[in-house]
């Protein structure tokens, strides 16, 4: 860190450990996230033999091919396109106003309304009563049921709440007051465009965490043509059913691919990619956004 | 205005209670615009926090959907007795609590180590390449990462399995074993999250003052005793507060990850409490009884966020409240 005049030897090979410990923490996390890459695109008769290491050998895009081909694989997909796109805008447009007016100090009732939030960050009605809830709203089996009951993140809101309170200079909304600019004016001609970073932060925890989530989409959602992605991979990947295009196989792949189990596993690390592939293609160009997040959150974490 | 001053000369004490209770008005009225910025999220929250939170009470009943809530006879502490007089009560209770403080054990440490580690090298190619790459087994879902484990770990065709009989090792059936369910379950989310993990610590990290470092070189410390004497005692704060929620969350499990991973043959080690609230209220539709469990499991949680910090403000003065 501090560039020291010179380097003492223990220094220098304490240095080379430091660098040796990053290097395996290295290795350990990319080398199955590679190892997924070479296998979609490998023979599965190779891969399953052990036989295939680092790069991909005897190249097929048999994978792929019957991925696109899986109408539930691409029905999936525009599901957790729509369910991410609205939820995300939900959790923003709920989220983003209440943190602002939680960070104005002259706004009466912010503790009342704080506490009423903290406390259930630390105890909630449980499963079923939750799901009772929402059942009795008659949200099962809609989009709405993954929406609407996580719609106000606590945590988020905290976090958003400490941007506003930290980065807005109280002035430029003191003399914007004055010239009789309403709270809704200030909010949406000040204060959000001085908020972008933590608009893009916070569309990118939320829209992470609707493209992941399975779980509520589980306990509520029973028809299988609302199914997010997420549980179309459930059934491909952890219960292990194939679907029904991935049964037959096609004349020309017949003599190589003849092990149905082994079609099965290529198709899993073909769909790990598609389904994976873009959120980690976006993530490294938007990485320095999530760290900031982060770190906006640590300061009253 | 008249009145008013009327009755200050009879109390003068209700004048400035009087003007304070006016002007807070007056401060509600003039601010109503943030009332309805803070609707739609104190609404949410009511609905699908608090009702529930009310939905509670069925723990205490018989709940039959058909009579509904308030219908529904009491029956006192009855689940609870059963829960806790069951054969797999302290099997639930072990499982979850042995893979949380096995988690804690394993998974605490390390990105605390890795951001030392981070901190102390240059800021170039090297570095940046090693944290997009340890960051990002954050963004891969539950059920991808649970697909990973299961054909990683898969006889005879998986790559973890291949990897072991390469170097000469026979590899265990780690899917349906018991006895590895939760080295599994622990080591997979250290792959997954330890990397993530560093951010709070790095964040931390940024606070220390550069001239404490010069200071220490020119009295001929060595690296690792800057560590230990400057790096360290910075993020300890962090620590400490990262470690009472850690302890706070000890019943609460990953589940989600748990549910996935669980199969008839691992249950005796995967079954924790969280997972078969879900299968006794969802699949069972024992919603009474589930509920029990649950209020059960957020107790204790509750319980022992305050007892830890408890313990913790009494011997530091880095806590929660």
């Amino acid at each position: 860190m501090v560039s020291s005049i010179k380097e003492t030897k223990q220094d220098k090979v304490f240095l080379a450990f430091v660098y040796l410990i990053l290097t395996v923490a290295l290795v350990i996390v990319a080398y199955p996230l590679i190892y997924i890459l070479s296998a979609s695109i490998s023979n599965p008769t190779i891969v399953a033999a052990g036989e295939m290491w680092l790069l991909p050998k005897d190249i097929t895009f048999e994978g792929y091919r019957r991925v696109f081909q899986d109408s539930s694989i691409w029905n999936g997909y525009m599901n957790t396109i729509i369910y991410t796109v609205v939820g995300t805008l939900v959790n923003l447009v709920v989220t983003l106003p209440a943190a602002y007016a939680l960070s104005r100090r002259d706004f009466v009732g912010r503790n009342i309304f704080m506490i009423l939030f903290i406390v259930t960050m630390f105890f909630g009605g449980g499963l079923v009563p939750t799901y009772l809830v929402v059942r009795s709203l008659g949200l099962v089996d809609s989009m709405w049921a993954l929406i609407l009951p996580g719609a106000t993140s606590v945590w988020n809101l905290i976090v958003c709440r400490t941007f506003f309170q930290s980065s807005i200079p109280r002035e430029l909304q003191e003399a914007a007051e004055m010239d009789g600019c309403s709270n809704f004016r200030l909010y949406f001609r000040i204060v959000l465009p001085l908020s972008t970073a933590l608009i893009a932060v916070m569309a990118l925890f939320f829209g992470v965490g609707h493209w992941n989530n399975y779980f509520s989409a589980m306990i509520y959602l029973n028809q299988q043509e609302k199914y997010p992605l997420q549980l179309v991979l459930r059934q491909i990947l952890v219960l292990q059913q194939m679907s029904a295009q991935a049964g037959t196989i096609d004349a020309t792949m017949a003599t190589s691919l003849n092990n149905k189990a082994e079609v099965a596993a290529l198709v899993k690390y073909a769909v790990i990619i598609v389904a994976t592939l873009p959120i980690i293609a976006v993530y490294p160009f938007l990485q320095r956004y999530f760290v900031q997040g982060v770190m906006i959150g640590s300061v009253k974490g | 205005m008249m009145h008013e001053g009327a009755k200050a000369v009879l109390n003068p004490q209700d004048v400035p209670n009087q003007r304070k209770s006016k002007k807070l008005f007056k401060k509600i009225v003039r601010n109503w615009q943030l009332y309805i910025f803070m609707a739609p999220a104190l609404l949410t929250v009511i609905i699908f926090n608090y009702v529930p939170m009310y939905g509670i009470q069925i723990a205490f009943k018989n709940y039959i959907p058909a009579l509904g809530m308030a219908e529904s006879k009491w029956v006192g502490f009855d689940h609870f007795t059963r829960f806790f007089e069951s054969y797999y009560f302290w099997d639930l209770m072990w499982n979850t609590l042995s893979i949380s403080l096995y988690g804690l054990l394993v998974g605490f440490p390390l990105p605390i180590l890795l951001a030392l580690a981070f901190n102390e090298i240059r800021t170039g190619p090297f570095k940046k390449t090693v944290q997009t790459v340890t960051y990002a087994p954050h963004f891969i879902s539950m059920v991808v990462m649970a697909g990973m484990i299961i054909t990683f770990l898969t006889p005879s065709t998986g790559m973890i399995v291949n990897l072991l009989e390469a170097i000469g090792i026979t590899p265990p059936s780690f899917l349906t074993d018991p006895r590895w369910f939760k080295t599994v379950y622990v080591l997979s989310d250290v792959w997954q999250a330890t990397g993530w993990g560093t951010i709070i610590y790095l964040a931390a990290l940024t606070a220390v003052d550069p001239g404490l470092h010069e200071a220490a070189i020119l009295d001929g410390a060595s690296r690792l005793q800057r560590i230990r004497h400057i790096n360290f005692p910075v993020i300890i704060p962090t620590i400490t507060i990262l470690l009472i929620l850690n302890m706070g969350g000890l019943l609460g499990v990953g589940y989600e990850k748990i549910l996935l991973l669980q199969n008839p043959l691992n249950m005796e080690a995967s079954d924790v409490i969280a997972t078969s609230v879900y299968r006794t209220g969802l699949l069972e539709a024992q919603y009474s009884y589930s509920t029990a469990v649950g209020l059960f499991n957020s107790i204790v949680n509750a319980i022992l966020l305050i007892v830890v910090n408890q313990v913790v403000r009494r011997t530091s003065e880095n806590s929660l409240w």
